[in-house]
């Protein structure tokens, strides 16, 4: 039998008149990874701070391993790792005090924290910083620290905020070897991101949440392809009629266009040529091309699709977004100009994808 | 529900081997905590030697000051000024430096070091008694750079060591009080700077309106009287007559004059009941959203 280690049913969470969360239910069962995907804002936070203990519901109930978080909140706090959205790592302590000082609170024997700590170390690579003050580190470094630290009374439920915002790719690649190979391990993860590529990557189920609430709920394949796989971007130099019906047999459903006719946004198939085919089939009509971009599905392009309206992430993102914060999208097409064709509506709208999932 | 096993392979919290008989006894596990949240107070402040200028420069420099500039004009029965303030400048130190409490809390919360611990299955308590620990070891240097300070400059107690320990321990214990109370500041403030720019305005008048510094004799009868029953004058009074120094308190009449040692321990003692307790609450409030 799959045992299901951590379960919200209703899970809410009112700060003053803002409601953080608003009633999401969950389900992760042993040994598996669950991304929570969302927006800056959408309670990712909140509802990992309520899972660890460190802030009470106001409606719904949350076990973790077995146990309730609010009436056993010691019992969950003797089987979780966390590593928050902002590092809490002891600055003026060096990585390998940081660690020790976590082990022995954890409840580690003091020789075993320290070779549990020398050997989270090595195997995160900051061997040659261990004796360093933490004051010092990179942002790559903090964040492996702070992953290590989480690890280090080995807990079998881990819970990480956003592990990879703010790091570079390079940093961003070393997290997540270190992530799937916890789970190769047997820890069950809950994870939050903004980044459909990470949740995509690493996570055997997703929820978006937005507001508070969850908005889809399913595995990545079926999220990729409810968003629909890789999105392609056209710039023109200036609006053109033959657009829309030359690309129409390169993409995968429908092409949205901007109101200014200049922008043309699609899903398209995943597969090599796509740049040069779609150049010469805009090249043969007339059309004349200033840009051309086909990248993985966003969490803005997720939105789209989803709920037919931009991210409110575009919105409300601010610093911390990091480097690979996910491209903005170009609004809505109006209903002038060759936008107003019946190719260019919206994508997908939520209902049908809430089926979809 | 019954306790979930790990599945096959699953990484064993060593939390859960102390679910059985192996598992270390709750009050030891407490003290251990303590332990290890004092020390890393004390790493903090050998990586920031300059968090130490309330405890090492400032009792040099208040020494020196009051002996030297201020003290010329006032006059001692029964002695110098200088015999006369040394006692005095003890009280006064600890009680300026008790703010490092508050100080060390609000930082505390403000980097998510609190959050860390409160993840942790530790003690709730461990956070704040660890911390008032290691500022009593502040305090304990505090009071070792004036007794130095003051031998340097001349000053001598009079008194066998009995005394002499018991003239130290009285002042410290009121440090440790006092710590307790401006970590109730901490909790309810929102950051180090306003904690301490409040302690400062509170702790300020407390130390001063005292026989720390001057005889209460010559002051207005109400602030007198609001000095000879202030606890800094009592602790002071209590160290002045066990290290056999002037102390001429001794002819006022108020009762914690009369019976200063008593005075200081009710006071510290009083101080401790309410304030602890109450740290405790209110950190609990604070870290509970
Ligand atoms: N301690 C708090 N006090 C008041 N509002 C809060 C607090 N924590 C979070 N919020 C609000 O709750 C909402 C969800 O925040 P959060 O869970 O941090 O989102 P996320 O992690 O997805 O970015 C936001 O509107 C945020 O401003
Ligand atoms: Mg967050």
């Amino acid at each position: 039998m799959v045992q299901t280690i951590i379960e919200a049913e209703g899970l809410s969470k009112r700060y003053g008149e803002t409601q953080a969360l608003a009633g999401i239910d969950l389900s992760v069962p042993a040994g598996t990874i669950l991304g929570v995907l969302g927006p800056n804002g959408a309670g990712k936070s909140t509802a990992v701070r309520i899972l660890t203990t460190l802030a009470r519901p106001t409606g719904g109930w949350a076990r973790v391993a077995g146990h309730d978080v609010v009436t056993e909140a010691g019992e969950v706090r003797r089987r979780i790792g966390v590593t928050a959205q902002d590092a809490t790592l002891d600055e003026a302590l060096s990585g390998r005090q940081n660690l020790r000082m976590i082990a022995e609170l954890s409840g580690l024997r003091r020789a075993d924290g320290a070779s549990r700590a020398t050997e989270l170390l090595d195997r995160f690579e900051l061997a040659h910083a261990a004796d360093r003050p933490v004051r010092g580190y990179s942002g790559g470094m903090r964040r492996r620290l702070d992953l290590a630290a989480s690890l280090v009374a080995n807990p079998p439920v881990l819970f990480l905020d956003e592990p990879t915002t703010g790091l570079d790719p390079t940093s961003r690649a070393r997290m997540w070897e270190v992530i799937r190979e916890l789970v190769e391990r047997g820890t069950t993860l809950l994870l939050t991101t903004q980044y459909l590529e990470e949740a995509d990557a690493l996570a055997d189920r997703i929820v978006v949440i937005d507001h508070g609430r969850i908005i889809a709920n399913g595995a990545p394949s079926e999220l990729k392809a409810a968003v629909g796989g890789t999105r392609l971007e056209v710039t023109l130099t200036g609006p053109h009629d033959g657009a829309v019906g030359a690309l129409a047999p390169l993409v995968a459903g429908l092409v949205d266009v901007s109101s200014d006719g200049r922008q043309l946004r699609a899903a398209v198939p995943a597969g090599s040529g796509v740049a040069t085919a779609v150049i010469r089939a805009l090249d043969a009509v007339g059309a004349v091309v200033d840009d051309v971009a086909v990248h993985p599905p966003s969490l803005d392009d997720v939105f789209f699709a989803l709920t037919g309206a931009d991210s409110p992430a575009a919105g409300r993102q601010a610093a911390g977004a990091g480097p690979v914060a996910p491209p903005r999208l170009p609004s809505q097409a109006s209903g002038t100009g060759p936008a107003a064709t019946p190719d260019a509506v919206p994508a997908a709208h939520s209902d049908h994808l809430h089926g979809a999932l | 529900m019954s306790q979930l096993a790990p599945p096959l392979g699953a990484p064993v919290s060593p939390a859960d081997s102390f679910g059985g008989p192996a598992r270390v006894a709750p009050g030891s596990r407490a003290l251990r905590d303590v332990i290890v949240l004092t020390r890393r107070n004390l790493v903090h402040v050998a990586r920031e030697p300059l968090q130490l200028s309330d405890v090492l420069i400032q009792p040099v420099l208040f020494t020196l000051l009051f002996v030297y500039v201020i003290g010329g004009g006032v006059s001692v029965a029964g002695g110098s000024y200088k015999e006369f303030a040394v006692a005095g400048l003890l009280t006064l130190n600890l009680t300026t430096a008790a703010i490092g409490t508050a100080v060390g809390i609000t930082t505390d919360l403000k980097t998510g070091a609190i959050d860390r611990f409160r993840a942790l299955p530790i003690w709730r308590a461990a956070v704040l008694v660890g911390r008032s620990l290691s500022d009593l070891l502040a305090a304990a240097l505090c009071m070792t750079m004036v007794v130095l300070t003051g031998l340097a400059i001349g000053w001598r107690p009079h008194a066998s060591v009995l005394e002499f320990v018991a003239a130290l321990a009285i002042p410290l214990l009121f440090a440790y009080a006092l710590s307790w109370a401006t970590a109730c500041l901490g909790l309810v403030s929102d950051g180090p700077e306003s904690a301490q720019g409040i302690g400062l305005v509170i702790l300020f008048p407390v130390a001063f309106v005292s026989n720390a510094m001057v005889p209460t004799a010559g002051m207005p009868a109400f602030v007198r009287a609001i000095a000879e029953w202030n606890p800094v004058s009592a602790v002071t009074a209590a160290t002045r007559d066990l290290l056999g120094n002037p102390n001429p308190s001794a002819l006022s009449d108020a009762w914690p004059m009369q019976h200063p040692v008593a005075a200081a321990l009710l006071w510290s003692v009083a101080i401790l009941a309410v304030a602890a307790p109450l740290a405790v609450r209110l950190y609990r409030r604070r870290t509970t959203d």
